[in-house]
């Protein structure tokens, strides 16, 4: 096991950003797609945090966090909303039926 | 006779400013006429026409006796009065001014015109009283007045024309009157067309003496004619004493005379008769392809006059004129225009007498027609057509005078025979309308009970024209014939010189002066002796008659207007004779010789003879037309003899000839107007096929190219748009795919679009 450098944490940021990449670019499920979504807001905080210790110092990189977990709470809440709010109109959450904006 | 020395000064002008308008009051009158004449008729009626037209003659008239006292009022050598208006245009050599001038001769013309023109407008009245478009006759005889005037009184010769051409457009106004009868229309068609040859050789004989004058045509070295201009000395001259015998040099000092091309008869007749200025010499030595200059242009001036006063060859048009109403044949072919020849010749009488040969044509043309048409006079039966045929034989009369030298005389006979030939139309005019309208002598007779004053007029109308003494006939004629007989200097083209040509001319006069007596006194004992062998006479085309006061056929004397008129004219006819009296009765010139001499300035020598043979002359002309009285009154008085008949049927050959009028017309019918028909024709297939073909053609052209473009339009440049459109569609409907509307298809582009963008920039760097 040697020790844990910055790149290792930025390979998980990395993968986990894919992961949540794929999830949302191919589930047709919007709840999917949310969650997918935190996956990737996830990575970006983690992303953050490592930074935080390993190149700046102090408390930046973990306040930062902190701001990433709220807005990824209030985003959630509001995208769960949207979703309820297209149930009610077309009784799925297919996110490829949703394509009243189509040209 | 030797004339007096001082016409061979030039000629010094009066100016006035009054004779323009003598020829502006009938203008005024045609215009007036012409434009408004229909709603005055019909409104005011035929009065105020008739009005309008004789208070402008009058009035006319009126300023002409002014400018003759005034003339009166000069001396002998003075006479000349001029108005020059403004220049009408100058180009080059050539200056037209407006300018009227009266000298002795223009002076007579002006009063026989306006003075005969006037008595016509008043018997028209009566004669046209039923015409419906009276205004139109009226406008038409005063349009007329002005041309003849403007003819006569112009002082240029472009003025001259300008009334030549324009009597000639009224005559053809006048007698295709009544325009709705083809034959009639014919006519007048026929008289423009004859007058139009002759206003061809009238203008070329100008061109000739206008560019003779400037220089002349020399054969250079290669042997090909050339126009050489005068060399500038010659452009002024000095008029020198030397002329006048016996007189003191100092009364007479030099002048400047305009020499060199000019159309003003003053300046033209000045510097050819002053001999000083050596004009005269140089045009009677130059020739024109061998031909003597002065020979030709007399020549050519007169195949104007052939056309204009109806001489061979082209007479054929006024018999044919005698469609037109009869005041229209009394004025024009018989006073007026036909005369206009003759003063034309007598105008430029200095021209005509420098050359012997221009002189015996003249002459001889005009004793020829004399004869020939008295010849076709003998057997006509209208009475129009015989006092047509003596027109032109004493038109004949009056050429004879001019051709051999006695200008004076062949204007004297003008004068009187405007009086006794207007007499005698005026006259014929009466007895038709007596007869309604019926003009075959044959159907007349015994009309001297009934028409009794129509009958003592024409009478003495005929005594005038058969030369009898004491009517003026005799005095005009008799000196013509003297002078014929007694002129050796006459010579004929291609002849030279022939000095007994005087002696043929005269035996023609003579020969024609008994055939004058005999078919005038025929028409007279036809038309007024015997009984009345008329039926009712035949409609003419004319307009419904209007003699309310007629009962049945019985002809009566014509109303005042007419009776007035021919009572004037034949006292005219007889009084005309006292101003021609022969020297050799009084022993002084004629009162109208000595007037007219100053306009007359050419010099022509007569063989000298006693008074007696010029007596015994006179008695062989007197008993020349005794005997042409005396075979008529035997064969027609009351029309009861049979010989005329029996002479007929015995020379049927002949008469049908002479009636037939030599077929001159059949001949000219064949050759010239079928010959002019036929040249239309070719023309006319010419322009319909090939021109208007190459039109055509140019048309379908423009239409292939105008196709070719609709096609380049519609596919090239139509499509070229229609391709952007549809392309821009295409475009449109291919990228609308990006648009899905499923969010997860932006996010996979973007996410796409991010990882190209970081490998892009990972790698390039």
């Amino acid at each position: 096991m040697g020790h844990l450098t910055l790149n290792h944490f930025l390979v998980v940021s990395a993968l986990l950003f894919g992961f949540g990449m794929l999830a949302v670019v191919t589930r047709r499920n919007a709840v999917a797609m949310l969650m997918g979504i935190e996956l990737i807001l996830n990575a970006a905080n983690l992303n953050l945090v490592a930074f935080g210790r390993y190149v700046s110092g102090g408390i930046t990189g973990q306040i930062f966090g902190l701001f990433v977990i709220v807005l990824a709470a209030a985003e959630a809440a509001v995208g769960l909303a949207i979703i309820l709010a297209i149930y009610q109109m077309g009784r799925n959450i297919d996110a490829s039926q949703a394509t009243t904006l189509k040209q | 006779m030797e004339h007096a020395a001082h016409h061979l000064a030039p000629l010094t002008t009066q100016a006035v400013s009054f004779l323009w308008l003598i020829p502006l009051f009938p203008l005024v009158g045609a215009f007036i006429n012409a434009t408004m004449g229909v709603r005055l008729q019909r409104k005011f009626g035929k009065g105020l026409v008739h009005s309008i037209s004789i208070g402008a003659m009058v009035l006319s008239f009126v300023v002409a006796c002014i400018a003759f006292f005034k003339l009166l009022g000069l001396d002998a050598e003075h006479r000349f009065l001029q108005d020059t208006l403004w220049n009408i245009f100058t180009a080059g050599k050539v200056q037209v001014d407006l300018g009227f001038a009266l000298d002795p001769l223009s002076m007579m013309m002006t009063l026989i015109i306006t003075f005969i023109g006037t008595l016509i407008h008043v018997f028209s009245t009566g004669y046209m009283a039923d015409e419906p478009s009276y205004w139109r006759f009226f406008a038409y005889l005063n349009l007329f007045i002005f041309s003849m005037l403007l003819l006569v009184m112009g002082d240029n010769f472009v003025l001259m024309f300008f009334g030549w051409e324009g009597v000639g457009l009224c005559s053809y106004l006048l007698i295709s009157f009544w325009y709705t009868d083809p034959q009639k229309a014919a006519a007048g068609m026929k008289a423009f067309v004859v007058n139009r040859f002759g206003d061809f050789g009238f203008i070329l004989g100008l061109f000739l003496l206008f560019w003779a004058l400037g220089g002349a045509w020399q054969k250079g070295a290669d042997g090909k004619l050339t126009y050489v201009e005068d060399a500038p000395q010659l452009s002024s001259a000095h008029a020198v004493a030397a002329e006048h015998e016996g007189e003191p040099v100092a009364e007479h000092a030099p002048v400047d005379i305009k020499v060199g091309p000019t159309l003003n008869f003053r300046e033209l007749r000045d510097e050819i008769v002053i001999t000083s200025t050596g004009m005269a010499e140089k045009l009677k030595g130059q020739t024109l392809f061998g031909i003597g200059l002065l020979s030709l242009v007399g020549i050519l001036f007169f195949v104007g006059a052939m056309g204009k006063s109806a001489q061979l060859p082209l007479h054929v048009w006024l018999p044919d004129a005698m469609a037109g109403p009869t005041p229209v044949s009394a004025l024009i072919h018989a006073a007026t225009m036909v005369t206009a020849g003759v003063y034309m010749v007598a105008r430029l009488s200095f021209i005509f007498a420098l050359s012997p040969t221009a002189m015996g044509w003249v002459a001889f043309i005009g004793a020829l027609t004399a004869l020939f048409a008295a010849s076709i006079g003998f057997f006509q039966y209208d009475i129009k057509k015989v006092l047509a045929y003596s027109t032109v034989s004493q038109l004949g009369f009056m050429f004879i005078g001019v051709g051999v030298g006695a200008y004076w005389a062949g204007a004297y006979h003008l004068l009187t025979h405007a009086f006794f030939k207007a007499t005698l139309f005026l006259g014929s005019g009466s007895v038709i309308l007596g007869c309604h309208h019926e003009q075959d002598m044959r159907k007349m007779g015994g009309l001297g009970k009934l028409m009794p004053i129509t009958k003592w007029t024409y009478l003495i109308a005929c005594w005038a024209i058969a030369g009898f003494p004491w009517a003026s006939g005799f005095y005009s004629k008799d000196e013509i014939l003297w002078k014929a007989f007694t002129q050796d200097g006459l010579a004929f083209p291609l002849l030279g010189m022939t000095p007994h040509l005087g002696q043929l001319i005269y035996l023609m006069g003579i020969l024609t002066a008994t055939g004058t007596s005999f078919y005038m006194f025929r028409s007279y004992y036809m038309t007024f002796t015997g009984e009345y062998r008329g039926g009712h006479g035949h409609d003419d085309g004319h307009a419904a008659h209007g003699h309310d006061e007629h009962h049945g056929h019985t002809p009566h004397e014509s109303p005042l207007s007419i009776t007035f008129v021919l009572a004037t004219l034949a006292v005219g006819a007889v009084l005309a004779s006292v101003i021609g009296i022969p020297t050799a009765w009084t022993g002084s010139a004629p009162l109208l010789e000595q007037w007219l001499e100053p306009a007359l300035p050419a010099v022509v020598r007569f063989a000298e003879y006693a008074h007696s043979t010029e007596f015994l002359f006179q008695a062989i002309g007197v008993s020349a037309g005794v005997v042409g009285w005396f075979f008529a009154r035997a064969l027609y008085k009351d029309n009861k003899s049979q010989v005329p008949a029996q002479l007929l049927a015995k020379w049927k050959g002949a008469w049908t000839v002479v009636y037939n009028k030599y077929y001159v017309d059949e001949i000219y019918q064949a050759t010239v107007v079928r010959g002019s028909i036929s040249l239309a024709r070719v023309l006319s297939w010419f322009d319909k096929n090939i021109i208007d073909g190459i039109v055509n053609l140019a048309g379908a052209i423009t239409r292939v190219v105008a196709n070719i473009d609709g096609v380049i339009d519609r596919y090239l440049v139509d499509g070229a748009v229609n391709f952007v459109a549809g392309s821009t569609l295409s475009a449109g409907r291919i990228l609308r795919r990006v648009q899905t509307g499923r969010i997860q298809t932006y996010l996979y582009g973007a996410l796409v679009g991010a990882i190209a963008l970081v490998l892009f920039n990972f790698l390039i760097k």
